[in-house]
């Protein structure tokens, strides 16, 4: 299964599904991941961690554990 | 009667711009019930309308207090409308909330905010089309540019007359047939007018309404199955898809975009440098130091720089009040022969000791306006990103580096920073472990025991905020694993908003309103400490008036000191009564430590303690005036700050227990610091008349020392007991039993 934790960085993935529960995936799914969006990885923090990506037109930042649970293609 | 009105919206949509431009002066700051969030509301410029200002939020889901009291407010409180401001930069995210807001059926209009930028982008918007699309009035505005308020306001009349509720969008035919099942189930149960909210949250799987209405549930469970079989998806996320897959379809009809600029926008531009990979940190450091240099100064040998803010306390404190305000005072009482007890109640008492912490104010105030500036232009957001990491690891957030900066300088602005902080979690462990750095007016008392015990070792301060940034970690830990703070760590999913020139109103209004509130507190709760306190160190027992602020051996406070002083005897301070009251004059200021050291021994002292170094070399060895210095550092911290702590806490019981934990930590640093370092050569010596008096090994200390630290380790490494699977461990631990 690839997540999104995997994704290069620079490249533009396709979600698949939302895995998780709870506030998480609630959250996840109001940010607007949702199945089939596009998510275009921009980069990554200078010590690593959190990533920035930009879905549907805004930029967001989540931790590379969160981005596990976003499964893409 | 008067309308109520709602304003809702996402974060970073201008919703705090649009707030004041349409109620201009003429607002409250209230709390919501059990929540420390705070609940604006005021009258909408040239109307009788209320306007209840709702947190920012990105759904009406029940998981955050923010998300929870705007939905509350929505389904139980009914305003006559809700103004839904909407980012029309950002149109996809933002009508995802639109949408749940017409679902509850309250007559709606949509304020199509930040037109300035989208015309300043080349992008068209129909707005036409958008209404008719979203069942709903929309009206364009820049809240920024006060352009299109009048409109506005105008439509939420007309909609609140009308009373018409906005047509709710349709999902596809089989989300729509469980849906229809769900409004059968729940009819009877939930008003009318909210029955398409409840059946849609119902369907979702929605945590309170699945809770309130059990049977309901479980009466729809077979259709809601056949649903997820069909879609090959989860309730909730089907709902979720199918809300934006209508949102897209909506964008896209309405919205033509320019072409865009292949070097991105200014804010991507200056994002890249920002948040470089190599160059994140360094600018970082940079925006803080230029921050710190300006407000509080840097000296290192000759070097010195002297801080605006710096500057302006040392005025208010030497001339305002030094000049001014106390010989008026004393000269007014002398003046028509008030009883001298009064006089000194009012000098020295009230005066002084509000005095001390108002003259605070200047730099406070220049603090809180560099965290608005910072805040408005967007930086914030990327601090906390790019210094998450380091925080992650203790259980906390990137947002909680701001207010540990801030309070090197001030812990009170620096504990009122944890607002900042979306996870209730993460803020309240914040604002109950930020005073552990060394604030401004600690430093006197750093100084004092250096030069008495380490004379010119400057390693000591250095100790002294490595200590503090340590113990805020280590607490990260410890206090996650209390009932009252544990729960779900919320996840760290944050918007990076767009950069943009800062606005000059809501900057200023922002820092009023906190320099306001503090000023209140010093009126209130800090005045009455110190009056208390005035009155412990100017009485004997017998309550004989002994003099001014005497702190002389007869007073109550030095009967109570004595009486108490054997509490701190395992820290080495032996049965120096004077260190324990001068502990207790710390809670109004801390420096205060040292001014009180003066009185009682009888020296005039300089503001570092220069004069005290003997006296004090004589009852501290180096290992107890270590621990005497991380008591005063670690424990409650002055009433100023105490005051901000329980703003932020909300009620007394969590004040009282954040001060208890304090105070006990701070006992347990300092008793291992004691137990421990006496040991090393000459550490354990007292200087009386010139010589050295070697002392006897503290072992009682040190047994009870290695207690305290294994107690400590434990609770740093038992397991949480509280803690709730986060989805990701659960599904991993799903997987796990299936292989």
């Amino acid at each position: 299964m690839k997540t999104l934790k995997d994704a290069e960085i620079g490249s533009t993935v396709k979600v698949v599904k939302l895995h998780g529960e709870g506030a998480l995936r609630k959250h996840l799914m109001d940010m607007g991941i949702t199945k089939g969006c596009e998510i275009y990885i921009r980069k990554v923090a200078p010590l690593g961690d959190p990533i920035e990506i930009t879905v549907r037109g805004y930029e967001l930042s989540l931790r590379k554990g969160d981005a596990e649970n976003i499964e893409v293609a | 009667m008067s309308l109520t009105i709602a304003l809702a919206g996402n974060p970073n949509s201008g919703k705090t711009t649009m707030f004041n431009k349409l109620t201009g002066a003429n607002q409250r700051v209230g709390n919501w019930p059990g929540v420390t969030i705070d609940r604006k509301t005021g009258k909408i410029r040239g109307t009788d309308y209320e306007l209840v200002d709702l947190p920012g939020i990105y759904s009406l889901s029940p998981y955050s207090p923010e998300e929870i009291v705007s939905r509350n407010f929505l389904i139980n409180d009914k305003p006559d409308a809700v103004i839904n401001i909407v980012d029309a930069t950002n149109l996809e995210r933002n009508l995802f909330l639109t949408l749940q807001i017409i679902d509850t059926g309250i007559p709606t209009v949509v304020a199509l905010n930040m037109m300035d930028q989208v015309r300043k982008l080349g992008d068209q918007i129909d707005v036409e089309k958008l209404s008719r699309d979203l069942g709903c009035r929309v009206v364009p505005v820049s809240a920024l540019n006060a352009e299109g308020i009048k409109e506005l306001i105008a439509a939420v009349g007309e909609a609140a007359e009308s009373k018409k509720a906005p047509e709710p969008m349709y999902f596809d035919g089989d989300v729509e047939a469980a849906i229809s099942q769900a409004r059968e189930a729940l009819h009877g149960k939930v008003p009318d007018d909210l029955l398409r909210f409840y059946a849609v949250k119902l369907v979702e799987n929605d945590n309170a309404v699945v809770e309130q209405f059990p049977e309901a549930r479980d009466r729809i469970a077979g259709v809601l199955k056949e649903l997820e079989e069909k879609k090959d998806d989860d309730c909730d996320s089907i709902i979720a898809d199918g809300r934006y897959t209508r949102i897209t379809e909506i964008a896209q009809s309405a919205v033509k975009k320019a072409p865009r600029d292949e070097r991105g926008t200014f804010s991507d531009r200056v994002d890249r440098i920002v948040t470089h990979r190599i160059w994140g940190i360094p600018i970082f450091i940079g925006v803080i130091a230029v921050v710190f240099l300006g407000i509080i100064g840097f000296a290192w040998g000759d070097f010195e720089v002297v801080g605006i803010g710096t500057y302006c306390t040392d005025w208010v404190n030497d001339v305002f009040f030094g000049e001014w305000i106390i010989p008026a005072v004393t000269e007014w009482c002398e003046s028509d022969g008030v009883y001298s007890a009064l006089d000194a109640l009012l000098c020295s008492g009230i005066v002084g000791g509000v005095g001390a912490v108002i003259g605070f104010l200047p730099q406070m105030l220049l603090m809180f306006l560099a965290l608005c500036i910072l805040e408005d232009i967007g930086y914030m957001a990327r601090i906390a990103f790019v210094m998450d990491r380091v925080f992650r690891h203790f259980g906390l957030s990137g947002k909680t580096l701001i207010p540990l900066l801030v309070g090197t300088g001030c812990g009170v602005p620096g504990v009122m920073a944890s607002r900042t902080i979306e996870s209730e979690r993460d803020r309240r462990i914040t604002a109950m472990t930020t005073t552990f750095i060394p604030c401004g007016a600690k430093l006197p008392v750093i100084a004092m025991i250096t030069s008495a015990v380490f004379p010119g070792n400057g390693l000591i301060a250095v100790f002294c905020y490595v200590m503090g940034i340590f113990l805020v970690l280590v607490s990260g830990i410890i206090l996650k694993k209390l009932k009252s703070l544990s729960g779900t760590p919320s996840p760290f999913i944050m918007e990076l908003p767009p950069y943009h020139v800062p606005s000059a109103t809501n900057i200023i209004k922002g820092t009023l309103d906190r320099g306001w509130a503090f000023c209140k507190k010093a009126g209130t709760i800090i005045l009455l400490s110190c009056i208390i306190l005035w009155f412990l160190a100017s009485y004997t027992p017998g309550l004989e008036y002994i003099g001014d602020n005497a702190t002389s051996a007869d007073s109550i406070l030095a009967a109570f000191g004595e009486a108490v002083c054997v509490i701190f005897a395992p820290l080495g301070w032996g049965d120096n009564w004077e260190l324990t009251v001068g502990t207790i004059t710390g809670l109004i200021a801390k420096e205060n430590v040292v001014g009180t050291f003066g009185t009682l021994f009888g020296i005039e002292a300089g503001e570092n303690g220069e004069g005290l170094e003997i006296v004090l070399g004589a009852m501290l060895t180096k290992s107890a005036g270590l621990a005497f210095l991380a008591f005063n550092l670690i424990c409650a911290p002055c009433f100023a700050a105490i005051g901000a702590m329980h703003r932020e806490l909300g009620r007394w019981r969590d004040t009282l227990m954040a001060v208890g934990y304090q105070c006990l930590l701070a006992y347990a640093v300092a008793l291992i610091i004691y137990g421990f370092t006496s040991y090393i050569g000459g550490w354990n010596s007292l200087v009386v008349d010139g010589s050295v008096v070697e002392q006897a090994a503290p072992i009682g200390s040190t047994i009870a020392a290695v207690v305290v630290l294994a107690v400590i380790v434990y609770l740093l490494w038992a397991k949480d007991p509280f803690r709730q699977l986060s989805g990701k461990d659960e599904y991993d631990a799903e997987e796990e039993m299936r292989a």
